[in-house]
């Protein structure tokens, strides 16, 4: 277990510096960070002056370098366009965004794991009926029209809840959260409801067609053909096996869902990093939009490590030496 | 029964109809059975019979649409209601318990041992988890497993094939039930794990007083441990008495049809033995033998060989770095196989058999050694020189249900070599030489325009051997041909691969470890224990005299059969 840790979390740096490389370059040749600072009217010498200061005139890959070594210590730059290191501009955001991911993904693996199990084990009952033919409906349409349509109908007709920002917040050290508040929880539940809808039917799907082919193995007949009570074959023996696959996808999601909250967060103008990340691509602030991905990158790498340790503790035949038989 | 006690199980009149959309299919007829307590009563016919449909009525464990449609279940006299889901779950486990055919899969791979026995234990008896853990301990000791309380705490793939059967049966004991339905038990498992486990069955039913109904095809299992025997055929029991006098005198004709088609460890015969008329599969096979012409002048030579071969499986370790603790799969190896002669490669699983044939096959380079085909070295030849040995080596594999792709018909699947190989421009030229090679495997020329799926078992090894063939090679590798198949079945399979083998003068390596049917097939065998060989020789010395140890362990662990006397005179 602990050689399997240390190789995952080697592979971590080069795949770090790649894409911290990737995005710094890629930003690095979009746009004109100083026209945006200056204005119109700025002299020559005033753009080289400034340039100077913030080391633009530097050859390309010593910015790099020092971009490099100032985020190792924490120090991802000032934003070009609100003036602030980048690093407190995101973390102000962060937990925004982290509580609408991760309460969406709590929201589409229950409900998903538990209507998936059903269908599969109850195929002809009307509440598997209707959540097949409601997982097609979510699964077809843009998740911004979900999100438009939840607002039309929850804050415009029936106004029961709240069309944008993320309501009153409570300060825990420098977390922010919604969760502690009547008004935050108000908020959150229609970005959380439409950012879980997709992943939500894809769960659903993953587990019932797992479920299927779990339910006709020979282990669940020989533990029926055993006498064990039915709660314990469904939700234990046969839940487990089908947990490796949802495992992976259910971590790639949870990536996409905090990375891709883009779009949600602009329907519902969720004060979060997505939302800072779309208004920095308008003044190309390259510092954001380079540490946004950087992290956003990071997050990714860290989920699917610890897929990698749950795969482990799911299934004992990788904790095998070697795997031979 | 002879005693006064009610016997475990009694079935009168027992109906099973699977009912479809064609009609409804009567899947078992007017069955009608006892067991006694502590008896073993064996249930043989070959697949599609209903053997195992009458023990999965039992238990109420039908596969749907199935349902019983006629008949009465007694279990120690009670009458036991098998339409009742709820009535018959509370009776799995507690009163009838199921062992099936395969310990690979039995056992659920993400539970520990101890965690399926100490929740099957539970699910019976009001106990602690301690209690239950106990109780499980004991469990395994009765079903000889070494080191109990230790070894209940590994997964399952940490066990043997045996071992895992082993624990199988201690899971289907502990909850003490009165009758175990043993559906096919040892048919995954090597000739001496099987005796080892027919022997623990039978201790077991004898010590406890259980009922168990043994369902089998294979007659060598019946004869060895049951004591009374109910032959199926088409869902009815057309026999049905002492183990004994039904293999000695067989009074049903399907009864000695179906002892006459094992095959003998005992002497060669010529052919198999069919039961009913085998079909004449004599066809215009000049096509076939145009290729075989250029070498048929070789006389004894070496065709195919080996030549101190290893093949190391390396175990990958932290960063990168291999073989620590390396496993050694074949050991210095050699091995030729002479021109038009059938080689046997027997031994237990785990013994190389199979790295033996994708070394020969080209599949998968050895480690140190090489591989000569014709003289040619095959992994270090040119990609020419490879084409025409891959060409020339052809192979048959196991199991006849994912060895064909199910997405392609069977004129395709059977083109497709002619044509990749180029020695048919087209389809056109091609598909005549198709319909001429179904002829000659005994298959229909409307086969053709179906897909695999539907063909059974036999019929699908015969869609195999003919695109085997389809290359026109001069060697095939037969990997466990016919275990997957019915023993009727089988002896078609294998008389179709002899007659071919001798017409187009074949050399072919057969892979098996159901030692009768090596001797029938083979000229010389090899007896291959843990990647060494520790015997060579013709077929029939092998047998009579073994020189090696293994040999002779391997040899009297065949389940022999009391024949029917008559048989025996006819058939030699």
């Amino acid at each position: 277990m602990t050689g399997f840790f240390l190789r995952r979390l080697a592979s971590v740096f080069p795949v770090m510096l790649v894409t911290a490389f990737l995005s710094f370059a890629a930003f690095h040749f979009i746009g004109d960070p100083l026209q945006n600072m200056l204005g119109q009217e700025a002299s020559a010498q005033d753009r080289a002056r400034l340039a100077a200061e913030l080391g633009f005139d530097r050859p390309f890959y010593i910015q790099f370098l020092k971009f490099v070594g100032f985020a190792l210590q924490g120090d991802f730059g000032i934003s070009t366009r609100v003036g602030r290191p980048v690093l407190d501009l995101i973390l102000e955001r962060l937990p925004a965004t982290l509580e609408l991911a991760l309460l969406s993904f709590f929201f589409a693996m229950s409900a998903g794991i538990a209507l998936g199990v059903m269908t599969a084990l109850r195929p002809s009952s009307a509440l598997s009926r209707v959540s097949m033919t409601g997982s097609l409906i979510a699964v077809s349409l843009p998740n911004f029209l979900i999100g438009i349509g939840l607002i039309y109908v929850f804050s415009i007709k029936l106004g029961w809840l709240p069309s944008f920002g993320r309501g009153d917040t409570v300060k825990i050290g420098w977390w922010t959260t919604g969760l502690l508040t009547k008004s935050g929880w108000k908020a959150i539940l229609l970005p959380a409801i439409s950012l879980a809808a997709y992943q939500l039917t894809l769960i659903l799907r993953l587990v019932r067609a797992e479920m299927l082919e779990v339910m006709h193995s020979d282990y669940i007949r020989f533990a029926r053909a055993r006498g064990l009570p039915k709660r314990l074959i469904y939700f234990s023996y046969a839940l487990k096996n089908t947990m490796v696959p949802v495992v992976t996808v259910a971590g790639l999601q949870l990536g996409s869902i905090i990375a891709f909250a883009v779009v949600t967060e602009t329907v519902f103008q969720w004060p979060g990093v997505g939302l800072l990340f779309i208004n920095s691509i308008r003044y190309s602030d390259v510092p954001i939009m380079a540490t946004y991905l950087l992290i956003v990158s990071f997050i990714f790498v860290a989920i699917n490590m610890v897929v990698d340790c749950i795969y482990y503790l799911l299934d004992p035949r990788l904790r095998a030496v070697g795997g031979i038989k | 029964m002879t005693s006064g006690r009610p016997p475990v199980l009694s079935i009168r009149g027992l109906c099973v109809d699977f009912p479809s959309r064609h009609g409804t299919l009567r899947a078992v007829r007017d069955v009608s059975l006892e067991i006694a307590p502590g008896e073993i009563l064996g249930i043989v016919g070959e697949s599609g019979a209903g053997k195992s449909t009458v023990g999965a009525a039992i238990t109420g464990l039908l596969q749907a649409p199935g349902q019983i449609s006629a008949g009465e279940v007694r279990l120690s006299g009670d009458i036991i209601d098998t339409r009742d889901a709820n009535a018959m779950q509370a009776l799995r486990g507690r009163r009838i318990s199921t062992i099936f055919q395969d310990p690979l899969t039995s056992l659920n791979p993400l539970f520990t041992i101890e965690r399926q026995l100490v929740d099957t234990i539970r699910a019976h008896r009001a106990l602690s988890r301690a209690e239950a853990r106990v109780e499980a301990v004991r469990q395994l000791e009765a079903v000889g497993i070494p080191e109990p309380a230790q070894r209940m705490t590994n997964w399952p793939h940490e066990f043997s094939g045996g071992m895992r059967q082993r624990a199988v049966i201690a899971l289907a004991l502990c909850s003490q039930p009165e009758l175990i339905i043993a559906d096919e038990p040892t048919t995954a498992l090597d000739v001496t794990v099987q005796a080892q486990i027919l022997k623990l069955i039978q201790n077991l039913a004898r010590e406890r007083r259980v009922a168990v109904m043994l369902i089998t095809h294979n007659m060598g299992v019946i004869s060895q441990i049951t004591d009374r025997v109910a032959v199926m055929k088409s869902g009815e029991v057309v026999e049905l008495g002492k183990t004994s006098t039904v293999l000695s005198r067989p009074c049903h004709e399907y009864s000695q049809a179906l002892l006459s088609v094992v095959p003998r460890g005992d002497v060669k015969l010529s052919r198999f033995p069919v039961a009913g008329s085998a079909r004449n599969i004599d066809a215009a096979m000049k096509w076939l033998l145009e290729s075989n012409s250029q070498h048929g002048s070789g006389g004894a030579d070496a065709l195919v060989e080996l030549r101190r071969v290893n093949r190391v499986f390396g175990v990958p370790r932290l960063f990168g770095s291999v073989t620590h603790g390396a496993f050694k799969a074949l050991d210095n190896v050699s091995l030729c196989i002479r021109r038009g002669e059938v080689m046997g490669l027997v031994g237990e699983s785990g013994s190389g058999k199979s790295t033996i044939a994708k070394i020969v096959a080209g599949l998968n380079p050895p480690s140190t050694g090489e591989l000569l085909f014709n003289g040619e070295d095959v992994y270090a030849a040119r990609f020419e020189v490879r084409q025409h040995i891959r060409r020339q080596t052809q192979m048959v594999f196991q199991d006849p249900y994912s060895s064909l792709n199910s997405h392609m018909r069977v004129a395709d699947i059977i083109m497709e070599p002619m044509i990749h190989f180029g020695l048919e421009k087209n389809r056109q030229l091609a598909e005549p030489l198709m319909l001429e090679l179904l002829n000659a495997v005994g298959l229909e020329a409307s086969a053709a325009r179906r897909y695999p799926h539907a063909f059974s078992g036999g019929q699908r090894q015969r869609i195999s051997i003919a695109r085997a063939l389809a290359s026109r090679p001069s060697f095939l590798i037969c990997d466990e041909p016919t275990s997957a198949l019915d023993v009727s079945i089988q002896a078609q399979i294998l008389n179709l691969l002899k007659d071919l083998q001798e017409k187009l003068s074949l050399t072919m390596l057969f892979i098996s470890h159901d030692l009768p049917v090596v001797r029938q097939m083979c000229d010389r065998v090899t007896v291959l224990q843990k990647g060494q060989v520790c015997e060579i020789g013709e077929a029939d010395d092998v047998f009579n005299h073994p020189r090696h140890r293994y040999t002779e362990t391997l040899l009297s662990m065949i389940p022999s059969m009391h024949r029917p006397v008559e048989l025996i005179q006819a058939t030699s």
